[in-house]
């Protein structure tokens, strides 16, 4: 009942959002090459004519009334507005005193599902081919709940953390993503052999999810088994969803697979409608503000974005352009394998998209 | 030099060793067999003590680590745990792992000769710990809907493994001991993995140290499995390591594997697997369990018949061209004396 009312009003939301128009996006663009690679992503929406307005936002916290670290209320109230945000690879200075970044935002907006989908490159060849999986990894417990204790001197304990209501929440959302992205499986990775209780709930409740689901295939599987098979042969996975220490171990795996982080699409799903889609490579201070940065990753987080606002045919305009110019091979960053500069990677993008109208 | 791995039991009057057989459950018995039957074809100087274990009981489990107490060295296959029983039924293969304190699980993955894989030249030594850490099976409900799950890490523990990788490193002339570690997230648990590793560290400094954070791990093995030489980790990350290792290197059918204690060494297929759904069809890969029985040879002492048996095993699988994954049977007939 809770969820055909639940679906009942997405389908009413997404209705009654504007077609035409122009939708204002957050964007984050962060430290180190981050400007760079935002600036390139701007550029590529602007050939695309992409009915989108950029709202830049600082995040770099700030102390807030009682001493806790928070967000800038502006950089706040514009998420809380647009719900929607494109995020750059942000840093965390070791002694600044605060969080990390990513785990403040996380806290801040509920980011409670962390999606990765991993589909192969045709022109960046890696030793994996025809990878198309999706890991779907639950964000907010499991094994970084942080709380660690010392016992007695020499006996560390960290607590991992397994609730019903999280574990429920992320089985849905893995079952509906499979569902609006036509996916056939979804097949939720644990440990419970070992881990009786904890990774026992998770998978008690995706199992219940998956009873409303009929249509779509559900299976279990261990956690070093999908390991052991996935680097063999990852074309028999499909959606993966999982607790959060597997799902960070699994979803780097996947990105390696295809090429690593720097070609990689993220997105975050929160409470309330909330999404921030980011590149999940870090800020390459080495090659900030040197023109050499590969905006890849950034740009298929942006065409994420799009999906996940119903513009299909922007997204499929700008992805298949970016495809194209990494296969045809001629005007590639360095890390893709070229010379060319990130300027230049761009323009050839814009070229592309432009000659597809 | 002290050898790091714990020191035999002698043999009887006669020469002849006894060693401990747990079947298991699903490919178990069936690849044992194969170990039984060759080490018969071979006049191998082992017998065997079997004990069956159940998964429901725990009288079995109890039968079994006293049968390991008494022989000191044991072959066995991987125990299922049921999830339809209750939590507080405990994994038995982890019972007995804790039991007999055997702290440290080496695998070796190399790549073979013959078998077609993606990488090539991987030869990688994994230790991981393999009695603390998230394995505790300390678990609890606090409130109703939220479950609490221990993850145990100690100094004794740390600074244990680490000299075990460490001197284990030296003894076969390793260069490189990389730390597999979350310290970033879980500072005081992996922190505390990751001090101990350095200490120990500091007392060879003949043998490189670096450090590397899981995820980036498991990616860089995928891409460039070739820069990793020795490789210490605690014990859900040496799960997710050493299963990406055997499929990297052709499969959970051609690693062996061996858990070693201070007094006790219980060897076994790597990668632990029960292979259910292969079971009784005479399609299971021998090789891991036959290579596992040489690993418990060469323990023993009985270094001719390892190297006879390993160079069997090696060489029928490069002259057949074994294709993974197809129906073999297991045939000990190619010998060389």
């Amino acid at each position: 009942m809770v969820v055909i009312i639940s679906v009942a009003g997405i389908l009413i939301k997404s209705w009654f959002r504007p077609r035409r128009g122009m939708q204002t996006v957050t964007l984050i663009p962060g430290d180190g090459i981050g400007p760079e690679i935002s600036t390139a992503v701007m550029k590529i929406f602007e050939a695309a004519k992409a009915p989108i307005q950029w709202e830049e936002k600082n995040v770099t916290a700030i102390k807030g009334p009682g001493g806790k670290w928070i967000i800038p209320p502006e950089a706040k109230e514009s998420m809380d507005k647009n719900k929607i945000g494109l995020k750059g690879p942000l840093k965390t200075p070791i002694a600044a005193g605060h969080p990390s970044m990513n785990l403040l935002l996380r806290k801040t907006f509920d980011l409670y599902a962390n999606v990765r989908p991993c589909m192969s490159i045709e022109g960046y060849k890696t030793p994996y081919t025809d990878v198309d999986l999706v890991t779907i990894r639950e964000n907010t417990e499991g094994e970084y709940s942080g709380i660690e204790h010392t016992i007695v001197d020499g006996v560390v304990q960290s607590i991992k953390l397994i609730t019903e209501d999280a574990s429920r929440k992320i089985a849905e959302y893995a079952f509906e993503y499979a569902k609006n992205n036509q996916r056939a499986s979804v097949t939720a990775v644990h440990k419970a052999n070992i881990m009786r209780m904890s990774d026992g709930l998770f998978l008690r409740k995706c199992r219940q999810v998956a009873e409303n689901y009929r249509d779509i295939k559900f299976t279990e599987m261990y956690l070093d088994t999908v390991c052991l098979n996935m680097v063999q042969d990852p074309t028999q996975f499909d959606v993966l969803v999982m607790p959060n220490l597997y799902g960070d171990i699994l979803s780097d795996l996947c990105a390696g697979l295809i090429g690593g982080l720097g070609v990689t699409p993220s997105g975050n799903i929160g409470a309330n409608n909330v999404a921030i889609f980011e590149s999940v490579h870090g800020t390459a201070p080495d090659i900030a503000g040197l023109d050499l940065a590969n905006p890849t990753a950034l740009l298929l987080s942006a065409v994420m974005m799009l999906r996940h606002m119903g513009m299909h045919d922007y997204s499929k305009k700008i992805e298949t352009a970016c495809f194209n110019t990494i296969r045809d091979k001629k005007v590639l960053t360095g890390d893709l394998g070229g010379k060319s500069k990130c300027s230049e990677f761009t323009a050839e993008i814009c070229q592309r998209v432009r000659d597809m109208d | 030099m002290a050898t790091v791995k714990p020191l035999p039991p002698p043999a009887k009057y006669g020469g002849r060793h006894t060693v401990t057989l747990i079947p298991g459950d699903g490919i178990g018995p069936e690849l044992l067999n194969h170990v039984r039957e060759l080490f018969r074809f071979s006049c191998v100087p082992v017998d065997f003590e079997v004990v069956n274990v159940c998964s429901s009981t725990e009288d079995d489990i109890n039968n079994a680590i006293t049968a390991i107490r008494r022989n000191g060295v044991a072959l066995k296959g991987n125990i299922e745990t049921l999830h339809t029983l209750p939590a507080s039924h405990k994994s038995r293969n982890n019972l007995l792992r804790t039991s007999l304190d055997l702290y440290a699980n080496v695998m070796h993955c190399k790549s073979l000769p013959g078998v077609q894989t993606r990488h090539n030249n991987i030869d990688i030594m994994i230790i991981r710990e393999n009695t603390e850490g998230e394995y505790s099976s300390l678990e609890h409900e606090s409130v109703t809907g939220v479950v609490e799950c221990l993850k145990i890490i100690t100094r004794t523990n740390s600074l244990r493994i680490a000299e075990y990788a460490f001197k284990l490193a030296r003894e076969k002339g390793r260069k490189r001991v990389t730390a597999v570690h979350k310290a970033n997230i879980m500072k005081l648990g992996d922190g505390l993995f990751l001090q101990c590793c350095r200490e120990v560290a500091a007392g060879y400094p003949d043998i490189a140290f670096d450090a590397m954070i899981v995820d980036n791990t498991t990616m860089q093995l995928v891409s460039k499995p070739q820069q990793f030489d020795v490789m210490v980790m605690p014990n859900l990350y040496g799960n997710v390591v050493s299963n990406v290792c055997a499929g990297l290197v052709g499969g959970p059918g051609l690693v062996p594997g061996a858990n070693y204690g201070h007094d006790y060494a219980v060897f076994e297929t790597a990668t632990r697997n029960t292979g259910k759904s292969i079971a009784d069809r005479n399609i299971a890969n021998p090789t891991a369990m036959l290579l596992a029985s040489c690993m418990m040879l060469d323990h023993l002492k009985l270094y001719d018949y390892a190297t006879m048996i390993r160079n069997a095993v090696l060489t029928t699988m490069n002259e057949t061209r074994v294709r993974l994954n197809s129906p073999r049977r297991c045939s000990p007939h190619t010998f060389h004396n």
